[in-house]
């Protein structure tokens, strides 16, 4: 209590000579909080506008989805997932050919990129500070971060398309590897990172060799974080056209020939079927572009949800 | 104590080999990746090669595309690239930054609070929590536009927004034609569409990392705002934003970026058409839509002159990737001393 009087008048005494008010040029109304005053107001209205434009930056969203609802939904049934695409002026039909072929592409794609992420990203997270083949990967894998994904497709078409002599779904998951690559190996390289120091170093502590701290403490603590960027990057993967277009190209038929699953032939998909039946002037095929584009909103959500809840739970542990 | 009781022994010679096997394999995979992303380039740099001979710089700066008189040049389609990727940067920074800024400030969780105070349950077990639910739940549904495809935004957009926009583009052209950008009228495709879905596709971008950038500022720089009597927007703007601004600036090139190389919105709605127009009305063309959309017929002949396009497309969005990546990297060392 003491303390309090001797500060509180100390301070009333400090400024200024004595005998003059140190307030004198100042207007109390000026701090006064009330909407009369162009500080506060200006406040206000601000504060209002970022609202009023937060929500305007989520309309296209509920517009994105209310579309795919209504328009795609109405057009759901079971003939949609086993029937071939129809053709022009023809009714019914469906996109079976195109489910199948983006799971098989995501699928190569996922074969080709995991390993070499997440080796990558463990070879970087090993790695000590400043190491050189180290930060060449980082920075490469910040390159492919934002490298445009019709690149990738240029990429695919001059490298296996010109040297196999032809549009296949191997093309195509090479083209959509490359756009996985960067997140898989960043995410895992952050996953990894975040193991606490001590489980590794009782790990070797115990004896084990970096191999062994690698595959039974590192990667199975890391797993959570992993498998997040795996999930994003495959629902990052499942809606890419741009690469497609001019890899895996387009096919109204199921990718088999003779019975067996063929990889060497264009293959459908159903990011490209979007594409080529939004621009036709055929109702029964717009109809179809909004199906196959909710399913597949769908399918992408999904995955990324899952990815989401997972790296929260990653979070928390 | 007896060797075989103990808890730790030495690897066997069987571990040892399988320990340098598998670390030679995570070392050859880093090379691997390494090597791969430098083949991609110069497969991409050295496939133009031919083209870059015949028809030099000349290719960049002429506007005619005629595959039959053998004449080819991409100006019209570097100019829509940039017009386009500047627009919608201007419209997503606008709405990305302000998307930040109402996060970072927790106005919703606010908001909620002030609300749950009313009904006095604020500190309720269960109650108490839906602030930051409900912050959590608005982050992840910004971060959702940026989880939509490509290709169904550019659906949505020629069944959506262009017949949205078209009465009132049309409108605008009748009353300011003599203004440049009204010079046309909408028909279909055309500019402004594509804008419109591009920034809606680069909001994301800039609000993630604009948000971690504002989050990231040391708390006591806001305290000591308020305590010299700064309402909470000068704070914003005097103190949290120009901390913040490297931070931004780093978000708002990587989205220029990505609006560069976005190809299936701008293919589906930008109209292809080889024109240099500054109307916002009137169909033009990119060089991402440019590629999307003549490759799949390409003769060989002009596969080559396609090559040399990506190449200018890439090192475009290379260069402007590195800068955003760069400055990124400097504005999470910058604020190490303000901490």
């Amino acid at each position: 209590m003491a303390t309090h009087a001797t500060t509180g008048g100390s301070l009333s005494a400090l400024p200024g000579e004595p005998g003059v008010d140190p307030f004198a040029g100042v207007d109390f109304n000026e701090l006064e909080k009330s909407l009369r005053r162009p500080r506060t107001l200006i406040n206000v209205l601000l504060t209002g506008l970022v609202t009023c434009m937060t929500l305007v930056a989520l309309v296209p969203l509920f517009s994105v989805i209310w579309m795919l609802l209504w328009r795609g939904g109405r057009k759901l049934s079971l003939a949609l997932f086993t029937q071939l695409p129809p053709a022009p002026l023809e009714q019914g039909g469906g996109f079976g050919n195109a489910i199948l072929g983006t799971a098989i592409i995501v699928l190569l794609a996922a074969l080709i990129s995991i390993p070499l992420g997440v080796l990558s990203a463990l070879f970087m997270a090993q790695a000590p500070e400043g190491d050189l083949l180290a930060s060449s990967v980082r920075f490469s894998a910040k390159v492919l971060t934002g490298f445009p994904s019709i690149l990738a497709g240029v990429f695919a078409y001059g490298a296996i398309v010109l040297a196999t002599g032809g549009y296949s779904a191997i093309a195509g998951a090479v083209a959509v590897s490359i756009l996985m690559l960067p997140t898989i190996m960043l995410t895992a390289e952050d996953a990894i990172r975040m193991v606490p120091a001590k489980m590794k170093e009782a790990a070797i502590g115990m004896g084990a060799t970096k191999t062994q701290t690698a595959l039974m403490v590192l990667l199975p603590t890391a797993f959570p974080g992993i498998l997040t960027g795996v999930m994003l990057a495959v629902a990052r993967a499942a809606g890419e056209t741009a690469p497609l277009l001019f890899t895996a190209l387009f096919s109204s038929y199921w990718p088999f020939s003779h019975h067996h699953l063929d990889l060497m032939q264009p293959t459908a998909s159903l990011a490209v079927l979007i594409y080529n039946f939004a621009g036709m002037p055929f109702q029964n095929q717009i109809e179809m572009a909004w199906a196959a584009a909710l399913v597949m909103v769908l399918m992408v959500l999904i995955t990324n949800l899952v990815g989401q809840s997972l790296s929260r739970r990653q979070v928390q542990s | 104590m007896a060797e075989a009781k103990a808890i730790t022994q030495p690897p066997s010679g069987l571990q040892r080999v399988t320990d340098s096997v598998f670390r030679g394999l995570c070392y050859s995979f880093a090379w691997l990746s390494v090597l791969g992303v430098i083949f991609i380039v110069l497969r991409i740099a050295f496939a133009e090669v031919p083209a870059v001979r015949q028809y030099g710089v000349g290719f960049l700066t002429t506007r005619t595309w005629d595959p039959n008189q053998d004449q080819y040049g991409i100006l019209p389609e570097i100019w829509g690239t940039m017009y386009t990727s500047v627009l919608a940067l201007v419209i997503g920074t606008a709405f990305g930054v302000a998307a930040a800024v109402f996060l970072s400030e927790g106005y919703l969780g606010g908001f909620v609070f002030s609300v749950l105070k009313i009904f006095h349950v604020e500190f309720h077990g269960l109650w108490g929590k839906m602030p930051e639910r409900v912050e959590d739940i608005l982050k992840n549904l910004v971060e959702l536009l940026a989880a939509i495809p490509s290709v169904v935004y550019g659906l949505w957009g020629l069944f959506v927004i262009i017949p949205l926009i078209r009465p009132a583009c049309n409108w605008l052209h009748l009353k300011m034609g003599w203004f440049a950008p009204f010079g046309t009228d909408l028909s279909g495709p055309g500019v402004l569409p594509a804008v419109l879905v591009l920034s809606i596709m680069i909001l994301p971008t800039i609000t993630a990392i604009s948000r971690d950038a504002l989050v990231s500022v040391p708390p006591k720089l806001r305290m000591a705002a308020y305590g010299l009597g700064a309402t909470p927007w000068e704070t914003i703007f005097a103190v949290i934003l120009p901390t913040a601004a490297r931070g931004i600036l780093g978000g708002i090139l990587l989205a220029f970026g990505r609006a560069l190389g976005e190809t299936m919105a701008l293919a589906m709605l930008v109209g292809n058409s080889n024109s240099i127009t500054v109307s916002l009305f009137s169909p033009a063309n990119t060089l991402a839509a440019l590629l999307a959309n003549t490759f799949p017929e390409a003769q060989h002949k002009e596969v080559g002159i396609l090559m040399y396009a990506a190449l200018v497309l890439l090192g475009i969005t290379l260069v402007v990737n590195m800068i955003g990546a760069f400055i990124l990297q400097r504005a999470s060392a910058g604020l190490e001393g303000a901490k």
